[in-house]
């Protein structure tokens, strides 16, 4: 029997990737662990390894090819004593979950191109700011132009800028220098700036929070990677004790200009101890500022402006972000306020709040709401802490209907004090109760089934936000 | 041979034969972790397995060499590359492969994964997805030991990297204080991610790292079974007359990526392939077997078994449904 070499996924968010090269030749023998191939995605190049022992009877995919989607038969693996031309039919049979089962059938079925054909990338034209949009920022002038990045690639160039601009600016955390980030968001940092600048740590979250914490009462600009946020809980006493409380116990003496900043919140699959979403938990300390971007260009104009803040910054980075594409502007120092709401998209019959990905909820919301005629207005708290709520409550004046959503769980949650504070400030505007859309309040689930439900989702907004309206 | 005083031994002693039965013993184990851990990497290629996925190729003598010395009712936790003291703990293969799938089979109900895993009947207590946790809850099971009085000693396995964590050394102290009857085995595979000891460790020799507590150390070479057991069973003998605790760095090494995504940019190829050819442990089992005069044919029949076991593990996670909606609201309050 033969078997097919699928495109492996290799992390937990990988949907396709690029053959980068094959190793191997057709006809070459191979043994369990042989590296036969490389694969590059959007983080990093790996290698694809042999695991079965056999001869590579036919290549599917040749090297170089893109988009290549997990799953898809890259090549053939005859056994011992198979002739290879046996082979040649061979029809890619995967085992899979039940589930999918009918769409592999399907996927045999249609031939097997030996070339994936796949368009080239798209060169990276500038385009120009238009408002209102989803995610430009209200502080761009129109007509500035735009160059499309990644999330991960803003907020490595607004560290870079920084660092440039500032040589009190370091940063710190596992894996940031040598490694080029876990999630390669330092990537190209050691390079440039050098091992006394891009410090790369042992696995001691809460004595590099505290080095941190020092360096920076002594006037250093650190910025402390936490490889995912989850992994700040090691390090929480130094964020709020230390870092927080400082200003004040000193009696305004000894400020702590400190980023910490990583991914926050649900990756893919990763269970319980690694999908935490706390932006509730820093938000409710004094003495800390909390920013959630929910894409690049935000990302960028506020991680930079955080660096510069001369308070302690937690920014809260996503993983599934990481690789989403947008607008930033292409302007020599681009640097967003602190402390100010984004209207993601105008609307007049209900407001919807979120950050960070509970804003790619959100808007898709509101793309199914106007099929059915209702007009959201979404906003993008971007800033947690200090919150704006002084948008909130102008939009709330002109729908006088609230949906708050957030990927965290519900008590004493982000969404909880939007409620609070609307229901204060815009009493008599409301039509109907606020009502959130959240993480469910349980520990995140690893089972694929199990985790979809956990999240909040697009249909959850959509039937609240049809609530509220009582339709 | 352990000093009191909680000096550290360094010369290894005479290697302690193992009897042709020990040896097939430990064949069996390691090559069936092997071959599980081989049909894992298989599967999350395939999607079957989602999330992180940590395998333990190359390791296998540590936690089979320490099981061996082991007694019933002796309690494992480590942390998340876990699948082979799962394994060794004599929990059921396929139940561990449907937790790896996410299946309602699994030793979690699907709702743990590859890193978060747990059996009560097995003594095994985890599974724990946070560097450097599996130091003070190991000496929490080793505090309830002796509290009750039982003579059970609880074997606590972390890596190199993990041995950088305060709380491992606010572990120490208290094991030391309270003389608790727990082994702390150190697995020094060299490296934490992309990070090799010495750019994370002031002091890479860590059988020394509890020297400070006066906890007795002991550095071995973790690729050789019958070094390990040995070890072991004069660490866990130690625990057990009641001494305190016992630490002991087996020096390893993984083949594979730390996890599936794994650039490899921090080690050479030739450094990986020289492990796996001349430091294998279960290659260095096959070899004695058969300079004993075990056949080759007898060898695959084991080998042949250890896939049948593991693929049938396989077959049972794939076809094994997903958990019921409903469990998502389950187990969150005893
Ligand atoms: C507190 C904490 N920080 C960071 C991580 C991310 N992380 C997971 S494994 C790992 C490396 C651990 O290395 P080591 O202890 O040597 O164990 P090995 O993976 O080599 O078995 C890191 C940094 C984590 N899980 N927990
Ligand atoms: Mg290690």
């Amino acid at each position: 029997m033969s078997v097919n070499v699928l495109m492996p996924a290799l992390s937990p968010t990988m949907e396709q990737g690029k053959l980068a090269k094959w190793l191997k030749s057709e006809g070459d023998e191979v043994k369990a662990g042989d590296v036969i191939a490389e694969i590059e995605t959007d983080k990093a190049t790996m290698e694809v390894e042999a695991v079965d022992e056999g001869v590579l009877a036919r290549i599917l995919v040749p090297g170089g090819t893109e988009n290549v989607a997990v799953n898809t038969p890259i090549a053939v693996i005859a056994e011992e004593g198979e002739s290879v031309a046996d082979t040649a039919d061979h029809a890619p049979m995967a085992r899979v979950g039940e589930e999918d089962k009918a769409e592999k059938q399907a996927e045999v079925a249609a031939p097997l191109k030996p070339a994936i054909e796949v368009a080239a990338p798209a060169p990276k034209a500038p385009s120009v700011a238009e408002q209102p949009s989803a995610t430009i920022a209200p502080e761009v002038p129109e007509g500035t132009a735009m160059i499309s990045m990644t999330m991960r690639e803003a907020l490595r160039d607004a560290m870079a800028e920084e660092m440039r601009r500032d040589p009190s600016v370091f940063v710190i955390g596992e894996e940031v220098a040598e490694y080029q980030g876990a999630y390669k968001v330092t990537q190209g940092l050691l390079q440039e700036f050098g091992a006394k600048r891009v410090v790369d740590t042992p696995i001691t979250e809460y004595g590099f929070a505290g080095v941190g914490v020092g360096a920076a009462f002594a006037g250093l600009r650190p910025i402390v990677e936490f490889m995912t946020f989850n992994f700040s809980m090691q390090a929480i006493d130094h964020i709020v004790n230390s870092a927080a409380k400082t200003l004040y116990m000193s009696g305004g003496q000894i400020n702590c200009p400190i980023v910490f900043r990583g991914p926050n919140g649900a990756a893919a699959r990763v269970a319980a101890q690694h999908s935490q979403d706390y932006t509730a938990w820093y938000s409710q300390v004094p003495g800390l500022i909390v920013i959630a971007p929910s894409n690049a260009s935000d990302a960028k104009g506020l991680l930079k402006a955080a660096i510069r803040d001369n308070n302690p910054v937690v920014f809260l980075e996503n993983e599934i972000l990481y690789g989403k594409t947008s607008d930033v502007p292409a302007l020599e120092d681009f640097v967003l306020p602190i402390g100010k709401a984004r209207i993601a998209r105008p609307g007049k019959d209900v407001t919807l709040v979120s950050f960070s990905i509970g804003m790619t909820y959100a808007l898709h919301a509101a793309d199914e709401l106007a099929k059915e005629g209702i007009e959201a207005e979404v906003i993008d708290l971007r800033t947690v802490r200090p919150m704006d709520i002084a948008t909130v409550i102008e939009s709330v004046k002109k729908t006088g209907r609230c949906v708050a959503i957030e990927e965290g769980w519900p008590q004493c949650g982000v969404c909880a004090e939007i409620a609070m504070r609307v229901q204060q400030e815009a009493f008599d505007y409301l039509d109907a109760p606020v009502l959130r859309v959240t993480g469910k309040d349980t520990p995140m689930p690893y089972a694929a089934n199990l985790e979809k439900l956990a999240l909040p989702s697009a249909a959850e907004i959509v039937t609240a936000a049809k609530a509220v309206l009582y339709r | 041979m352990v000093e009191e005083s909680g000096g550290v031994t360094k010369d290894a002693p005479k290697i302690p034969p193992f009897t042709r039965d020990q040896e097939l013993t430990a064949f069996r184990e390691m090559l069936l972790i092997r071959r599980f851990e081989e049909k894992a990497g298989q599967l999350y290629g395939m999607g079957v397995i989602g999330g992180f996925c940590h395998l333990y190729i190359g390791q296998e003598a540590v936690v089979v060499g320490v099981k061996m010395a082991a007694r019933d009712g002796d309690q494992f936790t480590t942390s998340y590359r876990d699948h082979g003291h799962m394994l060794a703990s004599g929990m059921e293969p396929k139940r561990v492969m449907a937790e790896l799938a996410g299946r309602r089979g699994g030793y979690s109900k699907g709702k743990g994964g590859s890193m978060h895993m747990f059996s009560r009947a097995a003594n095994f207590y985890g599974g724990h997805g946070i560097v450097g946790a599996p130091a003070p809850i190991g000496a929490g099971v080793a505090f309830a030991n002796l509290y009750r009085g039982d003579d059970r000693v609880s074997l606590t396995f972390f890596g190199e990297g993990a041995s950088n964590q305060g709380q491992v050394y606010e572990a120490f102290n208290m094991a030391a204080l309270w003389k608790l009857p727990v082994v702390f085995i150190v697995e020094n595979n060299r490296y934490a991610m992309g990070t090799e000891i010495s750019r994370a460790s002031a002091q890479t020799d860590f059988s020394k790292r509890g020297a400070a507590f006066a906890i007795p150390g002991k550095q071995i070479d973790g690729m050789d079974v019958r070094i390990v057991k040995a070890a072991a069973d004069e660490a866990i003998d130690w625990c057990r007359k009641g001494n305190g605790p016992y630490l002991i760095e087996a020096q390893t090494y993984r083949y594979r990526g730390h996890s599936m995504s794994d650039p490899a940019k921090y080690r050479s190829k030739e450094e990986v392939q020289k492990m796996r050819e001349e430091h294998d442990p279960i290659e260095q089992v096959r070899a004695r077997l058969i300079a004993d005069g075990v056949s080759e044919d007898e060898l695959k029949k084991i080998d042949a078994n250890a896939r049948k076991i593991v693929s049938e593990a396989a077959d049972f996670a794939v076809a094994d449904k997903e958990p019921d909606p409903s469990e998502l609201w389950t187990d969150v309050l005893a």
